[in-house]
């Protein structure tokens, strides 16, 4: 279970200020698919960083599974990412001297995982996304969507607690992006807690429950 | 906490491995080209240095003193009992070669015959040097200097060798304080003024030498100096020993002394007698070479400071990301000390096989030609090898500050670019 209260989040720009996050209270639950909308600026983004503790809140409490998170050192706020939680890039964000293989079993290794199991999961996990044929490939070797797949693969090959994805789609066709889409419903089937944010309509209807944010608040919170 | 350590280490080392495997080999190649004459630097320029001085070193104690010199006492113009003395010696087993030298300062006079009254004397001084031909040659290899006429042997009676700066076209400047014999070549007649002494001898050769007592000196037979000199008691002036390979010349001295030697003579390593000017250079010169070696080294810091820093800062996205999905910042600034470390280990891999297996063969085989001395290259391999973890030392650290600068950086500002 992840919770917001009362978050914000504000931005400093010598003496102006520009409040992002403006007091959002929201709860997700465990295997709960939720999609996060609003439009450029709305602050959708932002708030995803804040709950997988990419970024400080300015104010406000975070709580994952009972854990207020703002009483985390920031060493546990790393081993928070690497082990309880996933993370889709927009812009894939692959380690372009990795192969795909090697960019999944970077985060196991890290994790103290031995290499050939590391390797075995990372193989299921690329295999799970379709992938089974690039495992050697280098991402600048792979289309916009193997990258982005590989991406997902690395975010889920430890069996994270939470799903967290950044406009997973916003830079492939439509082709591409209805096979993320498959591979996110299919997590989701499989018991998957997905938090994504887009600003695509159609691929909100895939969610349990859909958040809309304008101006930095929640305006609209909605089960399908 | 070493367990974090390890397992950090090991993703540093997975890092760095694919970094450099994946990096473009132009890059990966100028940074080591850097570090090979950052390497170079650091060794070359103070071996040649050192070496300068170590060829003048060399040759003084290969050309004249060998590896232990007896020579009289500073009140004494001879060594007493030199007879006794030479038997001696002749008993030691570690001794390999002896010769025994009779030596005296001369005055020597060219063109003589043809010269008129008004006429500047044609004269230079020199160090009559009284030599048994054989030995010292098997000593000294005295034959091997001779560049022009042929060497000495034992019944050569009005015959000398004699050294290129005693000769007018040899040297190199007209110095005020100093006078050569002009016009002197082999087949010169010359005299040897010694007081009211004057005998007239035949130059056979000429020596050429950056050894001042070979190049200023002139060589003749023991048996004609002793005539000359008047000295028919056998004392000698200088006792120049070999010793066998690796016999310690310090273990010799010290039987020499308790031999009671030193009670008549003046007993030296040829450590010990090195001239005192050349000691205050090589002091001079470690201290350059040290000091120029230093800055060598932080170059090299530098260098690799320079090379890590915009390595970090243009992958600092790449930092951001591995933050991002829980990987160790301590991992990631493992991961540049080993990419320095590699340059750094590289670098100097290629440093000492261009070091070791042609600079210093090569400045062995063709010495650079100084005015005092030959210069050879000198690096000690130890102290190379010190010079080598000082390099690595130093990249490492260079390598890790600006790793830890980029690795501190909030993780989704490096993401985003954002400052």
């Amino acid at each position: 279970m992840i919770q917001t209260k009362n978050l914000i989040k504000t931005f400093k720009d010598g003496d102006a200020e520009t409040k992002v996050l403006k007091g959002i209270d929201f709860r997700a639950e465990n295997g709960q698919f939720i999609v996060i909308m609003g439009r450029s600026g709305s602050g959708k983004s932002t708030f995803l960083y804040q709950m997988s503790l990419l970024d400080y809140p300015t104010s406000g409490q975070i709580i994952i599974n009972g854990r207020d998170t703002s009483t985390m050192s920031s060493q546990e706020r790393i081993l928070f990412r690497l082990t309880q939680c996933g993370y889709v890039f927009q812009d894939y964000a692959l380690l372009p001297e990795l192969t795909a293989l090697e960019n999944v079993v970077l985060p196991l290794l890290m994790q103290g995982i031995s290499k050939k199991t590391a390797n075995t999961i990372a193989k299921e996990a690329l295999t799970k996304v379709g992938l089974s044929h690039r495992f050697y490939n280098l991402p600048s070797h792979l289309s916009g969507g193997e990258q982005q797949r590989t991406s997902i693969a690395r975010a889920i090959a430890h069996k994270p607690k939470i799903l967290f994805a950044d406009e997973p789609t916003a830079n492939l066709d439509n082709e591409s992006s209805k096979a993320i889409l498959d591979i996110f419903q299919e997590l989701h089937r499989q018991g998957q807690t997905i938090i994504m944010v887009t600003h695509e309509e159609q691929y909100a209807m895939l969610a349990q429950k859909i958040i809309r944010l304008d101006d930095g608040k929640i305006v609209f919170d909605t089960k399908n | 906490m070493f367990e974090k350590l390890i397992l950090n280490s090991k993703i540093g080392l997975f890092l760095a491995f694919r970094q450099i495997k994946r990096s473009s080999w132009w890059t990966t190649g100028l940074i080591v080209f850097v570090m090979v004459l950052t390497f170079l630097n650091l060794v070359v320029v103070s071996g040649i240095l050192v070496g300068l001085i170590e060829g003048s070193i060399s040759a003084w104690h290969k050309q004249y003193t060998g590896d232990i010199i007896i020579s009289s006492l500073a009140n004494k113009d001879y060594i007493e009992n030199s007879p006794n003395i030479v038997n001696l010696l002749k008993n030691i087993p570690d001794i390999n070669q002896v010769s025994v030298r009779f030596n005296k300062g001369v005055i020597l006079e060219a063109n003589y015959q043809t010269k008129k009254t008004s006429d500047k004397s044609n004269t230079a001084s020199a160090q009559l040097i009284g030599i048994n031909p054989d030995k010292e040659n098997q000593l000294t290899g005295l034959a091997g200097h001779v560049t022009e006429g042929s060497y000495l042997n034992s019944s050569d009676y009005d015959q000398v060798l004699i050294g290129n700066f005693l000769l007018k076209q040899y040297v190199p400047v007209d110095n005020p304080g100093f006078s050569a014999l002009e016009n002197v070549g082999v087949g010169t007649k010359i005299r040897i003024i010694l007081g009211d002494v004057i005998k007239e001898v035949t130059v056979k050769g000429i020596l050429k030498s950056k050894v001042d007592n070979v190049s200023m000196g002139l060589f003749m037979i023991d048996s004609e100096v002793k005539n000359l000199i008047g000295r028919n008691d056998g004392n000698a002036t200088q006792i120049a020993i070999n010793l066998k390979q690796n016999t310690d010349p310090l273990k010799i001295k010290s039987t020499l002394i308790l031999a009671g030697v030193n009670k008549s003579a003046k007993v030296q390593t040829y450590v010990d007698a090195q001239p005192k000017f050349l000691k205050d250079i090589i002091a001079t010169f470690a201290m350059l070479g040290n000091a120029l070696s230093s800055i060598g080294l932080v170059v090299a810091a530098i260098t690799i400071f320079i090379v890590i820093f915009i390595n970090a800062i243009t992958r600092r996205k790449f930092i951001g990301i591995l933050k991002g999905i829980g990987i160790n910042g301590q991992a990631i600034e493992i991961a540049y000390i080993f990419q320095s470390m590699f340059y750094a280990i590289l670098g100097s891999s290629i440093g000492l096989l261009i070091v070791y297996l042609g600079l210093v063969p090569l400045f062995l085989a063709h010495p650079i030609n100084f005015p005092f001395s030959d210069g050879i290259l000198v690096a000690p391999f130890l102290e190379t090898l010190i010079r080598v973890g000082l390099l690595v030392f130093a990249t490492l650290i260079a390598g890790y500050i600006p790793a830890r600068m980029i690795v501190r950086k909030n993780t989704l500002d490096s993401i985003l670019g954002r400052n």
